[in-house]
């Protein structure tokens, strides 16, 4: 048990004044990250400015036994960045500078704080761009990306972060600097750039990040094409991977979330479609107007109701806006939302939105799916009403048995929003003791006090075999009739 | 035809065996690259027989096969549905099984433009140090559940376990690829190819030796021609077969039989080194023939952020991978202990503290 008013003490003997919040109210806005269902307030904030006070704030928290959790902009969905109650809520916003831009490399060196928008504006001046996009990207940090592996409606053609940062320097709990990755294609050793990358802060502290750079595509254009049903649509998109197109982005969205979108932003989105895709593709001119003709044509052999191909940049601008804009749009149906995350194989697309629709009327509560098609990666919406007693409960039921039904179909219980906090019961469901346990004897390695972000990401054993206990009713597993992968 | 074929079961009674004896085992796929590496200890493990594509989806863009299967036949099914491996690993000799592809984690010459075995493997079952049969990582583009302990294994060299099976996401092979030539000043050849690469011209490979410049481009005839306009001076090349030979080390300068070092650097990277070279990836990567000290081959590299590997020939007793930070260096060494505590997979083949 630490005190709050001496760890302040202690802590402004390493940090400016300003960098030491710990009074009550100050605390509050850091209770929770992007996913506000779940709330702590830390025992104290730390917002440092340079590298070397990450070091100093690490070296104490070890001798100390203390317990701390990085934070870059907080906009995390599974609570990877909610606060320890005994422990420091370490944020890493004012590290928050670009360090260099290597043109000749095509790569930039930043601060963990910096946004992720803010890279692709700093080098637009040189045609080049950084491609994971997420959401979020507006606001997220570049250490969260790398913390949790950000993807976006890019990565099907352009990657993941892991695919487009090339080398972090990491503190360790003990205070000292490691360096992963290389500025070259490849660096010795274990690839342990691999491992952070995605390690949702359990690892280490991202303190500097080399990221690589793209030249911006000449053209973008977007097709949009409605569907009478979901499995159409979902064949469409296998026929288009099929024919040997790897779009820039081909993305999915159900009648809630088309109407919900539309109502919003005015996308110019058939409100009646059952479903609509966008696919983008982008190269040079002549490339594009090739491939746009291609995709509509498959697009229509497949079934499509109607094909629009975006008239200007505006329009295409507006049909990306609906897309972006879904989780906010659906936000606006209902009091609170609860968003998902699983990854399936794509061909399992028709059945898994069966049985979410069977789930929705069981549990009496709405979902709105938008999906990453190209990838896989399916984002149900659950809506519900955080004042009527037992809804939130019940919304966690809901997803938790979507995520259950990913594992069971051969996918995943996330795609790019992490484990954090919230979906660390069924990670129980998607992976069996023994590998459990190796992913604590890896954490051993880098935190042998499990100081950093405690509790989160991986599941102790006991807290799945409670887990299990409650699950598998009458030993039943769930969901008897689909072939275990 | 090779009969497919699991021996999860036999490898794993071998494995076991060899833990509780603390006998060192050597694993081989098709022995492809022995050369690589320090030198192999241990009693040889071939894990040739286990063998076989599991799965194959093309639209779904995964291909799962056991660690034995020949990369002829991965690739040949694949090329059947217009797909590919997009790191066009190396098959040295025609040899090369995938499980070997990917402990090795050595890329073609598309690398920069298609990623390495790290980017591209999805999910593995490992048989670990300690006889166990555990599953990361999945058959899907997009999993961060858990740490990604099966991107970890491109490039071990089998030093933590046996890769049973790989998911590896698979690609559309572009349906035109050619070849352009050029001459002129090495910085002078690097700076063009720069240039059409910051304009996104779509190169798949590039080689340089000397003033000898080829690219690899997948476009089509149309687009060929206006590149060969705005350029200038590329002409295109209708010699087949220069980018497998260049992939699998069958040109003039890879036949020597003096220490061949491959160096990896940011592409701007200026090496000013004496000896033989070449480079790939856009000036990513160099071979140099060399009989220069290690040491000082090393410093050179690092002074410009990359690393050195002397790749084949040369003194394999000592280290031939680029020496570590201490603190990285003692991470790697248990995490080593995480997977094969006694210490039996591949013992020194990687570096000599482990």
């Amino acid at each position: 048990m630490h005190d709050r008013q001496s760890l302040a003490r202690a802590f402004r003997q390493l940090l400016p004044d300003e960098c030491v919040i710990f009074r009550e109210e100050e605390l509050i806005p850091y209770e929770c990250d992007g996913l506000s269902a779940y709330r702590q307030v830390p025992l104290i904030v730390l917002i440092p400015y340079t590298a070397d006070q990450v070091e100093g704030i690490l070296k104490f928290c070890n001798l100390h036994q203390l317990p701390v959790v990085a934070r870059g902009s907080g906009t995390g969905l599974s609570g990877g960045a909610l606060p320890h109650e005994q422990g420091v809520l370490l944020s890493l916003a004012r590290l928050n500078q670009i360090l260099e831009v290597d043109c000749d490399n095509m790569q930039a060196r930043v601060q963990p704080g910096v946004r992720n928008l803010a890279v692709s504006e700093a080098v637009k001046v040189y045609g080049l761009y950084y491609a994971p996009d997420p959401s979020s990207q507006i606001a997220c940090s570049i250490g969260g990306n790398v913390a949790e592996n950000a993807g976006g409606v890019h990565c099907l053609k352009y990657g993941l972060t892991l695919h487009n940062v090339l080398q972090v320097t990491m503190i360790t709990i003990d205070g000292e600097k490691v360096i992963f990755g290389c500025g070259g294609y490849d660096a010795p050793g274990l690839d342990l750039l691999t491992l952070i990358t995605g390690s949702e802060g359990m690892l280490g502290v991202v303190v500097e990040v080399l990221v690589k750079l793209l030249p911006i595509p000449e053209r973008q254009q977007v097709v949009l094409a409605a569907f009478d049903d979901l499995e159409t649509a979902g064949d469409a998109v296998a026929e288009i991977i099929a024919q040997g197109i790897l779009p820039a982005g081909l993305e999915m969205m159900d009648n809630l979330s088309i109407r919900a979108s539309e109502d919003f932003v005015h996308a110019g989105y058939p409100t009646d479609a059952q479903a609509i895709l966008l696919c983008e593709v982008d190269g040079t001119d002549d490339e594009v107007s090739e491939e746009i003709l291609q995709v509509r044509e498959i697009l229509l052999q497949s079934g499509a109701t109607q094909v629009r191909t975006a008239v200007d940049e505006q329009e295409r601008i507006k049909f990306w806006a609906g897309r972006k804009n879904a989780f906010p749009a659906v936000g606006r149906l209902s009091p609170d939302y609860y968003c998902m995350d699983g990854t399936i194989p794509r061909s399992q697309l028709g059945r898994v939105l069966k049985m979410i629709g069977e789930m929705s009327e069981r549990y009496k509560l709405r979902c709105a799916n938008v999906f990453h098609a190209g990838d896989g990666n399916l984002h149900p919406l659950i809506l519900y009403d955080a004042n009527n007693p037992g809804e939130l409960e019940k919304a966690e039921t809901f997803g938790g048995e979507i995520l259950e039904l990913c594992v069971a179909v051969g996918g995943t219980i996330t795609g790019e929003h992490g484990v954090g906090m919230e979906k660390i019961n069924q990670m129980c469901a998607q992976f069996p003791d023994e590998e459990l346990q190796t992913f604590h004897a890896v954490k051993g390695v880098f935190d042998p006090h499990s100081l950093l972000n405690p509790g989160k990401a991986i599941p102790t054993l006991a807290r799945c075999a409670e887990f299990g206990a409650m699950h598998v009713h009458a030993g039943k597993l769930r969901f008897p009739e689909l072939e275990r992968f | 035809m090779t009969m497919d074929r699991d021996c999860s079961e036999a490898l794993q009674t071998t494995v076991l065996d060899a833990m509780n004896n603390r006998r060192a085992l050597q694993l081989v796929g098709s022995g492809s690259k022995q050369f690589y590496g320090r030198e192999a200890q241990g009693e040889m493990l071939s894990l040739a027989d286990h063998r076989g594509i599991i799965s194959y989806e093309p639209t779904e863009l995964v291909i799962t096969a056991r660690a034995g299967t020949p990369l002829k036949e991965i690739e040949a099914a694949l090329l059947e549905k217009g797909q590919m491996l997009p790191f066009e690993p190396p098959h040295f000799a025609g040899r090369g099984t995938i499980g070997g592809a990917i402990a090795a984690g050595l890329s073609g010459p598309r690398r920069p433009w298609g990623g390495a075995p790290r980017d591209l493997l999805l999910g593995i079952k490992l048989l670990d140090g300690r006889g166990r049969i555990l599953r990361f990582g999945g058959q899907v583009m997009k999993n961060v559940a858990g740490y990604d302990l099966s991107r970890l294994m491109a490039g071990a060299l089998g030093t933590l376990g046996i890769l049973l099976e790989v998911s590896i996401k698979v690609l559309p092979k572009p349906p035109h690829e050619h070849t352009l030539t050029f001459s002129s000043k090495e910085q002078d050849g690097w700076s063009l190819i720069h240039t059409m690469l910051r304009k996104a011209i779509p190169i798949t490979a590039t080689c340089s030796q000397g003033e000898q410049h080829k690219l690899r481009l997948a476009c089509n005839e149309q687009r060929l021609k206006q590149i060969q306009e705005t350029y200038g001076m590329l002409t295109v090349d209708h010699q087949h077969g220069f980018w497998q030979a260049l992939r699998d080390q069958e040109l003039d300068l890879f036949q020597q039989q003096r220490p061949l070092w491959r160096l990896s650097v940011p592409p701007a990277a200026k090496l000013n080194l004496p000896g033989e070279r070449l480079n790939e990836w856009s000036g990513g990567l160099h071979w140099l023939i060399s009989d220069h000290p290690a040491s000082e081959i090393r410093t050179l590299v690092e002074k410009q952020a990359g690393h050195a590997i002397l790749f084949r020939n040369g003194d394999r007793s000592n280290e031939v991978f680029h020496p570590l930070q201490p603190r990285v260096a003692e991470l790697q060494q248990k995490l080593k202990q995480v997977f094969d505590p006694k210490g039996i997979f591949n013992p020194g083949r990687h570096y000599s503290h482990y």
